[in-house]
């Protein structure tokens, strides 16, 4: 199991365990931590599982994958360089302890 | 209100129960699915979940959240009729009472009027997918009926894993319903490439046990026949308790039925659509989360606002992945952009964008679609970039 820290946009903090190579939306959705939608199941169609990495944990997180960037300039809150499409991180063993924080708003 | 009664619990039926909760509402609420099991995604049915099995990932909430949020899940159980006088929904010998009432009924798979077509399966519910996945755990001649994202979706999973496919089309192109003549072009190429045999213009007459014979009278051989010529909207519960419908259930633009205590949202709904007025019924997850979550704002916060979100599609064809933002009508005009970007055009308004691995030009054009009316003029004076838009 990957433990992750979900930390809302009102400081509501919610701690849960992910299964390995879960990914962050899917593991929100499974532990029903409000903030993050996933509308389009993980397929990258839509930018509704909008997060932002932790900075301490940018570096494990890596850089955004290819087609990433397009879609979050959809996002409906602001875009920062931690900006992410949670469906998108997977849940490797090194990302135990995780930390990302969600947006007021996802559509 | 105290007793908010959902019928059909598929994404949309679903996410009004999400919507619900997350605006605050505190009473009773039901949602009454005819299905076995949780709701789940069902766009992964034709595509991921052919390929992995893994019907954990369609789940779209964990058994946890129903009890967490007092949704009382009601599965395998059919609708017999609405008691709009009464406000009591009948299931055969259970009742539920309701204060408003949701029909989120979706659709069913359109069985065209030929012979043998019980011999067809399906691909609309998990069940469906399961007996598809079994059948194909060897090497198959697959036909399919109909041309139209399902089946084409099939047809580039089956080919990919080395089956043979046939798909037979009763129109002259691909997708002709939703895309314009250049995308179905690109898509005829696409599966020719594939190594998919396509007949356009040229419906399946006959099922046999044999394969599917078509109008032309060309005999296809095959082991499976996959049906997935389009589906018909659930709204005969509706129809028999007075509302109207017309190809589907009529609501108005705040996804009312002329009965004040009923809404419907998603596949079954026929609404007017924001820009033209015209009544139309969309099969997309986008239209049915989208309404519910309108609906959710109205009952519970009271928001009298018009439903007007920009609709969008997609569809996975082996590696080209496309994407419609817009509606467009069949008779609108088409631009084609240097890189293969389809703009749509109802007289100078721009209306609808359809992209195969786009995804910046497609998220441009949801912007640019949710704005005021955007101009072809316009469009052409910065060569259809968005960015460079005023």
């Amino acid at each position: 199991m990957v433990n992750v820290t979900y930390i809302a946009a009102d400081g509501t903090t919610t701690t849960v365990e992910g299964e390995l190579f879960s990914n962050v939306m899917q593991t929100a959705l499974d532990n029903d931590v409000a903030g993050i939608v996933g509308e389009c199941g993980g397929s990258m169609m839509c930018a509704t599982c909008h997060c932002y990495v932790d900075e301490a944990w940018q570096g494990k997180t890596g850089a955004r994958n290819d087609g990433e960037d397009d879609m979050l300039d959809c996002a409906a809150d602001e875009v920062k360089p931690t900006s992410r499409l949670s469906c998108q991180i997977t849940l490797t063993p090194d990302l135990d302890g995780l930390v990302v924080h969600l947006p007021e708003a996802q559509y | 209100m105290d007793r908010i009664v959902i019928i059909g619990a598929g994404q949309g039926g679903l996410q009004a129960a999400i919507s619900l909760r997350q605006e605050g509402y505190d009473g009773a609420l039901t949602l009454i699915g005819g299905e076995a099991g949780l709701p789940y995604q069902r766009p992964p049915l034709s595509k991921a979940y052919l390929k992995s099995g893994d019907a954990g990932a369609l789940r779209l909430r964990p058994e946890t959240f129903y009890d967490k949020n007092a949704v009382e899940l009601v599965t395998e159980t059919w609708v017999d009729r609405i008691d709009r006088a009464g406000r009591v929904v009948h299931a055969g010998d259970r009742s539920f009472a309701y204060d408003h009432l949701i029909l989120a009924t979706g659709t069913r798979n359109l069985r065209p009027p030929i012979a043998g077509t019980d011999r067809c399966l399906d691909l609309r519910t998990l069940a469906d997918a399961v007996k598809l996945r079994a059948v194909l755990d060897s090497p198959k001649r697959c036909a399919v009926i109909g041309g139209g994202f399902i089946g084409l979706e099939f047809a580039a999973v089956a080919r990919g894993l080395g089956h043979d496919v046939t798909v037979a089309e009763a129109a002259p192109r691909l997708m002709a319903r939703v895309v314009s003549p250049e995308i179905s072009a690109y898509f005829k190429d696409l599966h020719d490439g594939l190594g998919t045999v396509l007949h356009l213009g040229d419906p399946a007459a006959e099922v046999t046990d044999a394969g599917m014979v078509l109008k032309s009278g060309a005999e296809v051989a095959a082991d499976v026949v996959l049906m997935a010529a389009g589906v018909v909207p659930n709204a005969e519960l509706a129809a028999e308790a007075g509302l109207g419908v017309n190809n589907g259930v009529v609501v108005n633009d705040r996804l009312l039925t002329a009965d004040a205590n009923i809404s419907a949202l998603g596949d079954c709904a026929v609404f007017p659509d924001p820009t033209t007025g015209r009544p139309v019924r969309l099969e997309s997850v986008q239209a049915a989360t989208d309404h519910a979550r309108l609906i959710a704002k109205r009952l519970i916060k009271g928001e009298d606002l018009p439903y007007a979100a920009v609709p969008w599609f997609w569809s996975d064809q082996a590696d080209a992945k496309l994407q419609i933002a817009g509606l467009a009508a069949p008779e609108d005009a088409t631009h084609r952009r240097a890189d293969g970007a389809i703009f749509r055009f109802a007289g100078d308004r721009l209306s609808a964008v359809e992209t195969v691995n786009n995804a910046r030009t497609h998220m441009q054009a949801r912007k640019a679609l949710a704005a005021p009316d955007v101009s072809r003029d316009a469009l052409a004076a910065v060569d259809y970039d968005f960015a460079a838009l005023a």
